[in-house]
C-alpha cells in the first residue's frame, strides 16, 4: 500500500479486525470488514459503526464566517439557528457543483463537513472568493477524528457515552458535548437513510471511543462497517455521491437537490446561473431505475428508450433490502416519470428497468 | 475455505485469472477458487452457458457478479459444455461456501490430451495470489 496514504486514528483497529483496506481519495479506509450485505444489513436493523475520518472538516469562525458562507453555497446560511446543520450544495459562477457539504451553525463558529476528495479543492476555493470578509477557516481533518454511528440502535447505544439526553437531539442538530469525558461535537446526521449520529473528537481520545461502541455494541448488533456498505446504504436511500451523481457539469436542479438551493435571497455564487437552470424544463432527470433481472448496471452504463440513448446510469448496485439491483441514472425528461421501461445496456446485453422514484428505501 | 479442506488441490490446474479445472477421462471439470472467491464477496448473480456450447481455450464462458463488481468467467481449455452447476443460479452462496467442490461452474467434453500451456499447479497459483493480495 502507498506509504504516502493518510490514515485514520483507528487504522491500527481496522487492519486487527480483518478490514480490507483500500486507496479512498488519499486515506487508507475499510472497504468492508465481512461482508457488505451484511454490514448493510445490520446498519438496518441494528447499527454500523462507521469511520468517517476522511471526511474534510473546515471551522469557519470571526464576524462575516456566516456571511461568507451564505455567499458560497446555495442554502440559505443566515437563517440557520444555532445547533442546525443544513446540506447545501457549493456551486460555481455557472451552476455546476464544485461539492455537496453539511454546513452546521453553533454557538462560536461554523462547521463546514466537505467531501474527501474535494477537500483540496475547497479550501482553495474559500481561499480565491474571501475577498474583504473578515473570517478565519481553519481545516481540522487531520486534528480530530469523525466517526458515524448508524442505525435503530444507535441512540441506545451512544446515550450513555455522552452528558446530555439525545432524545432532545432532532435530525440534522448537532449539539457540542462531552463524549466519554473528553470534548466533542454530536449530531443527528448520517449518509445511510437510517437514524444515527456523527460525532467528532480529538484524535487522541479517538481509539478508545471506537472501541468502547464497538465492544459494547456488539452484542446488540453492531458491526464495523466500511465504505462498501456506506456506498449500498446511500444508494438505497437516493443519497447523490459526488464524483457519480454530482460534478461540475451537474447543477443543482438537475440533480433533485433543489430543496437545498435558496434563490430568493441575497446575491450568492451561481444564483444567475442556479435560477435559469431551475426554469430549464429540458434538463435532465435523476431518477432510479429497478431491474428485473439480476445483472447489475454499473456508472456508465446507458439507458435506451426504444432504441435510442436516453440518459446514462451513475451509480449501481444490488440492494440487499429490496434483493434485486437498483441504480441512479440522468435521463431525459421523456422518460423520467415513474413507471416508465426503459431498457440498459449492460455490458453489451440489454436489461429492462423500471423507472422509479427516489429514495428506493425510507426507513419507516 | 470451509469444507474444501478435504480436497486435494494438487489435482487441480488454476488459470491465471483465477479458474481452476480438474480432468477425470475426458471431462473437465472448472470453478473459481477460494481466492477469487474472497476477493469478489457477497456473489449476487451467476451467468452460465448451456450444454452444447463449444469454447475456446481462453474464452468467456459466462460472469459472476458481487455486489462490488461484474467479472468474467474464462474458460482454461478448450471444449464442449456437458453440464452447467444450475443451483449456483438460485443460490450463488453454495459457490462462496465451497468453491471446490459443490461450488463448481460448468463441466467441459475435452479432447485428449488436453494443452497445458498458461495454467499453474497448486504451487504457482498459491505463489500468484500472494503477489495479488499485495
Amino acid at each position: 500500500m502507498n506509504a504516502a496514504l493518510l490514515r485514520t486514528a483507528c487504522y491500527d483497529w481496522h487492519v486487527a479486525h480483518g478490514g480490507k483496506m483500500v486507496d479512498f481519495a488519499g486515506w487508507e479506509m475499510p472497504v468492508q470488514y465481512t461482508s457488505i450485505v451484511a454490514e448493510h444489513q445490520a446498519v438496518r436493523q441494528a447499527m454500523g459503526l462507521f469511520d468517517v475520518a476522511h471526511m474534510g472538516r473546515l471551522k469557519f469562525t470571526g464576524a462575516d464566517a456566516g456571511k461568507f458562507l451564505d455567499q458560497i453555497v446555495t442554502n440559505d446560511i443566515l437563517a440557520l439557528e444555532e445547533g442546525q446543520v443544513c446540506y447545501a450544495l457549493i456551486a460555481n459562477q455557472q451552476g455546476g457543483v464544485l461539492d455537496d457539504v453539511l454546513v452546521y451553525r453553533l454557538p462560536d463558529f461554523y462547521l463546514m463537513v466537505v467531501n474527501a476528495s474535494n477537500r483540496a479543492k475547497i479550501v482553495n476555493w474559500v481561499t480565491d472568493q474571501r475577498g474583504g470578509f473578515r473570517f478565519e477557516v481553519e481545516d481540522l481533518t487531520v486534528a480530530r477524528f469523525m466517526l458515524a454511528l448508524q442505525g435503530p440502535r444507535a441512540q441506545h447505544l451512544l446515550q450513555p457515552l455522552v452528558d446530555f439526553d439525545l432524545s432532545s437531539l432532532n435530525h440534522h442538530r448537532a449539539a457540542i458535548a462531552r463524549v466519554m469525558g473528553q470534548p466533542g461535537l454530536v449530531s443527528r446526521t448520517g449518509y445511510t437513510g437510517e437514524d444515527g449520529f456523527e460525532v467528532i473528537v480529538d484524535q487522541a481520545g479517538a481509539p478508545r471511543l471506537w472501541t468502547a461502541l464497538a465492544d459494547h455494541g456488539a452484542d446488540d448488533g453492531l458491526l464495523p462497517a466500511g465504505l462498501g456498505c456506506r456506498d449500498t446504504l446511500r444508494l438505497e436511500a437516493g443519497m447523490p455521491l459526488y464524483g457519480h451523481e454530482l460534478d461540475e457539469s451537474i447543477d443543482p436542479f438537475t440533480a433533485g437537490l433543489g430543496f437545498a438551493v435558496k434563490l430568493d435571497r441575497g446575491d450568492f455564487i451561481g444564483r444567475d446561473a442556479l435560477r435559469a437552470a431551475r426554469e430549464n424544463a429540458n434538463r435532465q432527470r435523476r431518477v432510479g431505475l429497478v431491474f428485473s433481472g439480476k445483472r447489475i448496471a454499473r456508472e456508465g452504463a446507458g439507458v435506451l428508450s426504444a432504441g435510442a440513448a436516453v440518459g446514462r446510469v451513475t451509480s449501481g448496485g444490488f440492494s440487499p433490502t429490496l434483493n434485486h439491483p437498483i441504480a441512479m441514472a440522468y435521463v431525459a425528461p421523456t422518460v423520467a416519470t415513474a413507471g416508465t421501461v426503459v431498457e440498459v445496456d449492460i455490458r453489451g446485453k440489454s436489461e429492462s428497468a423500471q423507472v422509479v422514484r427516489l429514495p428506493f428505501y425510507r426507513r419507516t | 475455505m470451509k469444507d474444501d479442506h478435504a480436497m486435494d488441490l494438487q489435482l487441480l490446474l488454476f488459470a491465471k485469472t483465477h479458474e481452476w479445472l480438474r480432468l477425470d477421462g475426458d471431462v473437465a471439470t472448472i470453478g473459481i477458487s477460494d481466492f477469487a472467491v474472497q476477493s469478489l464477496t457477497d456473489l449476487v448473480y451467476i451467468e452460465l452457458p448451456q450444454p452444447g456450447r463449444v469454447l475456446k481455450a481462453g474464452e468467456v464462458f459466462g460472469e459472476v457478479e458481487s455486489v462490488k463488481a461484474a467479472s468474467d468467467l474464462y474458460s482454461p481449455v478448450a471444449g464442449t459444455v456437458v453440464e452447467s452447476n444450475t443451483k449456483l443460479a438460485e443460490d450463488p452462496a453454495q459457490l462462496s461456501a465451497s468453491p471446490y467442490e459443490t461450488g463448481w461452474l460448468i463441466r467441459l467434453k475435452v479432447s485428449l490430451p488436453v494443452s497445458r500451456a498458461g495454467l499453474l499447479d497448486a504451487e504457482e497459483y498459491k505463489r500468484l495470489c500472494a503477489t495479488e493480495s499485495h
